[in-house]
């Protein structure tokens, strides 16, 4: 099947191509992307009119739950591969926290059978560090290697203990594995930010620094063993520092930070709205400005959603007894390019590179997060030029969890390509 | 100005003017608890939920009380917040007992921010009787009623909050109360049990880790009851070591200026942070505390149901 698109923006930071142009697409894969005015297109090739729109890089987000297998009254890899596209994310990383535990290697044949059968989004599976993410003993890593996984995580719990988390890190190097962290130091219990909207609430606060001590631990134990990390969901100022120091060293670490994370602040939480209620919490301004300061400086690798979905009965509790966690892959772009490019002036390949070419990169993904002849056509056609409201009736996911329902955003997907073929048409 | 809103949900959100309503109309009922027959139609035919998902005795009795002499029809609902029925959720408990179409709930939950949710999501009123570590505004009322009583106008005056002020309620509806009125509050505890940036709820919120330096400043102190459950050994060594630096003992209270008064939310834990001696003494004004407290709750159920003047039949 061949394709054209024509008439939009391309934006593509691995090529730093910039400008009107077209694309090509050629049986699953990118033909020939250029600036400049289009060729006629031939008799079998489809045109898609991309005009007033950008054509970038199909999004990568590295940070999902898909509750499945185990929690598919919240969601299933059918429905959050759907939630993908229309978010625009053309290949999605799924968290092992699931009922049970991606530990296994059947479990990561199960994830990648049932991603290709949905045939969405590329579903690319994590696998657990430790056995049943209970934090003792690793997991069958290198046979889960072999089967698929892109990377190991205990998320949804961090790694506390030191000794198994340096093993972890040392082993996965022998693969060139990623280690992605969650970072908590879990005796610290809370249920939002310590600080001065935790004292006003009445809510029990975790401080910064449960997340900064791990996060810390963290780079000591890749700078000792010379292994890969990757920092999830990095939500505080202090975090972004320390990145910015261990990445000045040398260190071989890359952190993600979240939308929400970006765009709210502990200060949204006095209406006890359980949506607004995620770990790590939601920090103070101050912090969200060092995330911005990070995500334009360079710092921050990527921006992941740790998309999580909950039923609503889940949330619709007691704030203390609610979940952790908001969905965020349909929120994502009009999130975050609201709150970097408008509100803050980042350039839209700084954003196209946050959400597509560097995740590539983290993961070693050579023939995606570009536009470059050869590569996947994975691709998303979206626009902002027109100020919306979200409305969390029209998402895909099956999970309405989301503190952003009403806001005011720019940043719309028109069209997601994902290996030439076209999944989501707005 | 007359009262407007329906539900009593912290101090936080009033403005001085309805704090002053409130404590006005508990004046008016604190006649009534003198007479013979100490009972009024005010609540006559309405029906009152108290809904304690957290053991109480006193605030339970009190509420009762007040309920009983406002003429309501009171049910009593206590649930151990572990024994909620499996798959029930707080929202399913609550919408059943509107489905008899009552007219108040008086709930206290060990959750902050339950009054809020409920309030947001029923047609009762909502008196909030204590909401985990946020708000016990009906308490915070009395203790600024005996304060009144005592010393008149508030502005300027200098109240002590001593204790646990992490995890009280107690505290925070008081600091949010007594600043509107124009009083200065100083916060006194063990460090690790000061909440993070306490200092600014507000210009006139001092912290202090000196108990004794304080109470030579300060017009009354609030006493707040200690405990030390499992979670609390991390937080101070011991209930003696606490007890000499926070507790309020004979010998502290006697250097301090005659005119300090002593107050106590209850139950007091004797020996700990307040002597017995101190309690039962002269300065010590918890008796009327509690009964000051019946006026109040008397008070914020009638206005938050509707209540505008109170008939003297
Ligand atoms: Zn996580």
């Amino acid at each position: 099947m061949k394709t054209l698109i024509i008439n939009g923006t391309i934006v593509d930071p691995s090529q730093k191509l910039e400008g009107k142009g077209y694309l090509r697409i050629e049986d699953g894969k990118i033909k020939e992307c250029a600036l400049g005015e289009a060729p006629k297109a031939l008799n079998d090739e489809k045109v898609i009119d991309a005009k007033g729109a950008y054509v970038t890089p199909g999004f990568i987000d590295l940070h999902v739950h898909l509750r499945e297998p185990g929690q598919e009254s919240k969601e299933t890899i059918e429905s959050g591969s759907n939630a993908a596209v229309a978010g625009g994310f053309s290949t999605i990383v799924c968290m092992p926290n699931t009922i049970p535990p991606i530990d296994h290697v059947s479990l990561v044949k199960f994830i990648l059978l049932e991603g290709k059968r949905v045939g969405k989004a590329n579903v690319l599976p994590t696998g657990t560090i430790s056995k049943g993410r209970a934090g003792e003993e690793l997991s069958e890593i290198g046979e889960m290697y072999k089967a698929g996984i892109v990377a190991i995580t205990d998320d949804g719990s961090p790694v506390m203990n030191s000794f198994l988390m340096s093993r972890a890190s040392e082993y996965a190097k022998m693969f060139d594995l990623l280690v992605m962290d969650h970072c908590e130091d879990i005796n610290f219990k809370g249920s939002m930010n310590e600080g001065f909207y935790s004292t006003k609430l009445g809510l029990r606060g975790t401080p910064s620094i449960s997340e900064e001590i791990m996060l810390m631990r963290d780079i000591l134990v890749a700078g000792y063993t010379g292994g890969r990390i990757h920092l999830q969901h990095v939500s505080t100022g202090l975090g972004i520092y320390m990145v910015r120091d261990a990445k000045s060293r040398g260190v071989k670490v890359t952190c993600e930070v979240t939308p929400h994370h970006m765009s709210l602040t502990d200060a949204d939480l006095e209406t006890y709205d359980t949506n607004f209620k995620m770990s790590p919490p939601l920090r103070t301004e101050k912090d969200r400005q060092k995330l911005i300061e990070g995500l334009m400086d360079g710092t921050v690798d990527c921006i992941a959603t740790d998309h999580a979905p909950h039923t609503y009965t889940n949330k619709d509790v007691e704030f203390d007894n609610a979940p952790n966690g908001i969905i965020g892959m349909e929120t994502a772009l009009p999130v975050s390019y609201t709150t970097l490019v408008k509100e803050n002036k980042m350039p839209v390949m700084r954003l196209v590179e946050l959400m597509s070419t560097n995740p590539a990169k983290i993961l070693r993904l050579k023939a995606k997060g570009s536009l470059k002849a050869g590569s996947d056509a994975d691709v998303t056609v979206w626009s902002a030029d027109t100020e919306y409201k979200i409305d969390t009736a029209a998402f895909k996911s099956k999970a309405r969890n989301c503190p952003f329902q009403g806001k005011s955003v720019y940043g719309k997907v028109n069209l997601t390509i994902v290996g030439g073929e076209v999944k989501y048409e707005a | 100005m007359p009262w407007t809103k329906k539900d009593l949900l912290g101090l936080e959100k009033l403005t001085a003017e309805e704090i002053t309503i409130i404590l006005d109309t508990a004046k008016a009922f604190s006649q009534i608890a003198t007479r013979s027959i100490k009972k009024v139609p005010a609540l006559q035919g309405k029906t009152v939920v108290n809904l304690f998902f957290e053991p109480s005795t006193r605030t339970r009795v009190s509420f009762e009380v007040a309920e009983k002499r406002l003429s309501a029809d009171i049910v009593n609902v206590n649930i151990a917040a572990s024994s909620v029925t499996k798959g029930e959720t707080l929202l399913d408990t609550v919408k059943n007992l509107c489905a008899y179409r009552i007219d108040a709930i008086v709930v206290r939950h060990s959750c902050a921010g339950v009054p809020h949710y409920l309030a947001e999501n029923i047609e009762p009123s909502i008196v909030n009787a204590g909401d985990g570590m946020h708000e016990h505004p009906t308490q915070a009322l009395l203790d600024i009623y005996t304060l009144r009583e005592k010393f008149g106008d508030l502005k300027g005056l200098k109240v002590a909050i001593v204790g646990d002020i992490s995890h009280s309620r107690v505290a925070r509806s008081n600091i949010w109360g007594l600043q509107k009125l124009g009083a200065k509050v100083t916060v006194v505890g063990p460090s690790t049990l000061m909440p993070r940036e306490i200092e600014k709820m507000g210009e006139g919120v001092e912290v202090s880790y000196d108990l004794p330096a304080t109470l030579k400043k300060v017009d009354a102190v609030n006493m707040l009851r200690i405990q030390r459950e499992r979670e609390q050994q991390v937080q101070f060594p011991s209930l003696r070591e606490y007890a000499r630096y926070f507790g309020l003992s004979t010998k502290l209270i006697d250097q301090t200026p005659e005119s300090l008064i002593v107050m106590h939310p209850g139950p007091i834990n004797r020996g700990v942070e307040l002597s017995g001696t101190v309690a039962d003494g002269p300065r010590s004004v918890i008796l009327q505390q509690v009964t000051n407290g019946l006026a109040v709750r008397m008070a914020v159920l009638f206005l938050v149901t509707g209540g505008t003047k109170i008939s003297e039949e």
